[in-house]
């Protein structure tokens, strides 16, 4: 055997076994980390999780956190899924290969990756600060100033699935809705959001996933409360605000309350990916 | 009257194309103020936090930038430590992840047999799932301390310049930089390293999914011919692949640089929070996100305002990382015809 020839199979072959190895380095990581969370996460789950609150510190739960989690999660994808959707569609429908159509698909595509802290901080002074020289002070840090951070960090993703999903509508739809004399707004509404809303859950659902786990926006917007609060103008605590906190303190037993609410966030990220997947999974068979 | 039972058909149809007119402009007009939120928020973000750092930036000018202070007793700012802790964590990031992603995209298009693609890439995007917070924790719970407990002491006695046993290495006497980058009199394991190994754990699937992705844009004409002219796997990937898709794969490393810069909970919990300026990588350190997530509730006047100073810095910095990155996957598609 030739060197030359030698050497391109010596260096192929440790080529392989070198990609191979990498693999197996993201796969060992991916375990690694989600043992961790489920080993140390589910010998912390109690009853008291779901049914008391922070004010206990160790001897409490995370009810409160939980039921704001929800409150503060609800409120950010109210806001950005209508907002979404309508702009995503404009992206695809109305402003497809225009100037100012193409710059916000791509500025969307940049604000999906911008650093979550810094829409915090803009959330901070757009509506913390003036409520609180509004109400004297009265309401400062509030549940709906989180929810409006998490809007926007929901809204990008919920901007780009519409505006691809609606793209891969056949455009048939549209020149036969069209030729019967339907005007644009009534396709648009009745016609093509309808095809195409199964994927536009989906980016829904993704949108909440990456919203659940989101912890720095909410630092100086929600706040945090270690007493239950529903109203949305209090100081509202969360899932990742809570484990923050706990897994910061020296506390043993609110490390385990920390691990807990970590294991109940990931199941819950992770069961909301697999559901998106499912949905779209569906519908392309569906479409074939 | 015949004659105008004849119009009234027409007069209705006007009446609907009027108002059909009009609630088309009406829906133009919202579709488009939607859309022009995105925009907004962007613009609103850089805007207000330049808003609420003015005093900090009128109070200290340039000299923010280059000083190393960060002394809330004195009221004096400087944003060197959290610049470096932002920069150096995600260097340290991109050298780890780049290759590994790299490794990870050839595997999954050329090496793996086919019916293990599908499962081994959801599984890696499985990764880029998890919320930081959760890197985050298992950073400071598990791998900080098995960091501390394995793999710093071997870094400190064969690469630092302070072993345990007084006994420089080789590398630590006769390699440049390599003692003062490795020595530490510090026993814990959160540090520069370690964030910057839980960052690249983070961007890891980011990176090769998009690296994946822009793989199989690849004519398979051409790997065939190269395949056909007696080409190894290996040679394909590095002279056909990665040439053709030289843009995009750079575009997805910068979009992992871009997150890995402005990445606040997987950062916060492992690096240390030491404002001041250390050589070592196994030293504490802080990064932009990580002094603002600590410091901002408590801070007031000047020190809140460098704050605000420090995240106008980080959006412009990261906005000009991303914008390159999505730049160089758009030279891509272009080429593709989409």
């Amino acid at each position: 055997m030739s060197s030359p020839y030698l050497r391109r199979r010596i260096t192929n072959a440790l080529a392989m076994v070198m990609s191979t190895l990498a693999t197996l380095v993201g796969l060992a990581f991916l375990a690694w980390i989600l043992w961790e969370t489920l080993r140390q996460g589910i010998s912390a789950l109690d009853l008291k999780l779901f049914t008391k609150i922070t004010a206990y510190g160790e001897s409490g739960g995370l009810a409160n956190a939980m039921v704001g989690s929800l409150i503060i999660n609800f409120i950010g994808i109210a806001i950005a899924t209508p907002i979404g959707v309508l702009a995503g569609t404009w992206l695809a429908e109305y402003a497809d290969r225009t100037r100012l159509g193409e710059s916000i698909r791509f500025l969307n595509d940049i604000l999906l990756s911008a650093p979550s802290i810094v829409m915090g901080l803009f959330v901070y002074t757009i509506i913390v600060l003036p409520t609180t020289v509004l109400t004297h002070g009265s309401t400062t840090f509030s549940g709906f100033a989180g929810g409006v951070a998490l809007a926007l960090i929901a809204l990008p993703v919920i901007v780009r699935t519409t505006d691809e999903m609606l793209r891969l509508v056949p455009s048939t739809l549209r020149e036969a809705a069209l030729s019967l004399g339907v005007p644009q707004w009534k396709l648009t509404l009745q016609i093509l959001i309808r095809a195409a809303r199964s994927g536009i859950i989906t980016g829904v659902l993704l949108a909440l996933a990456r919203i659940s786990g989101e912890t720095a926006p909410l630092l100086f917007t929600a706040f945090g409360n270690n007493y239950m609060a529903i109203n949305p103008i209090e100081k509202m605590s969360s899932l990742p605000q809570i484990i923050y906190q706990y897994a910061n303190d020296p506390g043993d037993a609110m490390h385990a309350l920390a691990w807990a609410g970590a294991f109940v966030i990931t199941m819950f990220v992770l069961l909301l990916s697999l559901a998106s997947r499912l949905i779209l999974s569906r519908t392309k068979v569906s479409h074939d | 009257m015949p004659a105008n039972q004849a119009a009234l058909p027409i007069d209705i149809l006007e009446q609907r194309s009027h108002r059909d007119a009009r609630h088309e402009r009406l829906f133009r007009w919202l579709l488009k103020g939607c859309a022009l939120i995105v925009l907004a928020s962007l613009l609103g973000a850089a805007g207000a936090t330049l808003w609420g750092g003015r005093e900090a930036f009128s109070a200290f000018g340039w000299h923010f930038l280059v000083s190393s202070a960060w002394d809330p007793g004195n009221d004096v700012y400087g944003a060197v430590v959290p610049v470096y802790g932002t920069i150096a964590t995600s260097l340290i990031a991109l050298l780890i992840a780049v290759p590994i992603s790299f490794g990870i995209a050839v595997y999954l298009s050329e090496v793996a047999p086919a019916w293990l693609r599908t499962p081994v890439a959801s599984a890696i995007e499985l990764l880029a799932g998890i919320p930081s917070i959760i890197y985050g924790m298992w950073g400071l719970f598990v791998f900080a301390p098995f960091f501390a407990n394995h793999i710093k002491p071997w870094l400190t006695n064969n690469l630092g310049n302070k072993p345990d046993d007084g006994k420089l290495s080789w590398a630590a006497e006769h390699v440049p930089f390599v003692g003062k980058l490795f020595g530490s009199d510090y026993p814990f394991g959160a540090s520069i390293l370690v964030a910057g190994i839980v960052l690249a754990v983070m961007i890891i699937p980011f990176i090769s999914s998009v690296m994946r992705e822009v793989f199989q844009t690849v004519p398979t004409r051409l790997k065939e011919s190269a395949y056909a002219l007696g080409s190894s796997t290996w040679e394909v990937s590095w002279d056909i692949v990665l040439p053709y898709t030289r843009s995009a794969v750079i575009g997805g490393i910068f979009l992992g640089l871009g997150r890995a810069l402005g990445e606040t909970m997987a950062v916060t919990f492992v690096l240390g929070n030491a404002m001041h300026l250390s050589a070592s990588l196994l030293d504490p350190g802080a990064s932009i996100a990580s002094t603002i997530a600590n410091q901002f509730s408590e801070a007031t006047g000047l020190q809140k305002s460098s704050l605000m100073a420090l995240a106008f810095l980080l959006f412009v910095v990261t906005f000009v990382v991303l914008l390159i990155a999505r730049l160089m996957l758009r030279q891509l598609a272009r080429k593709e015809g989409r």
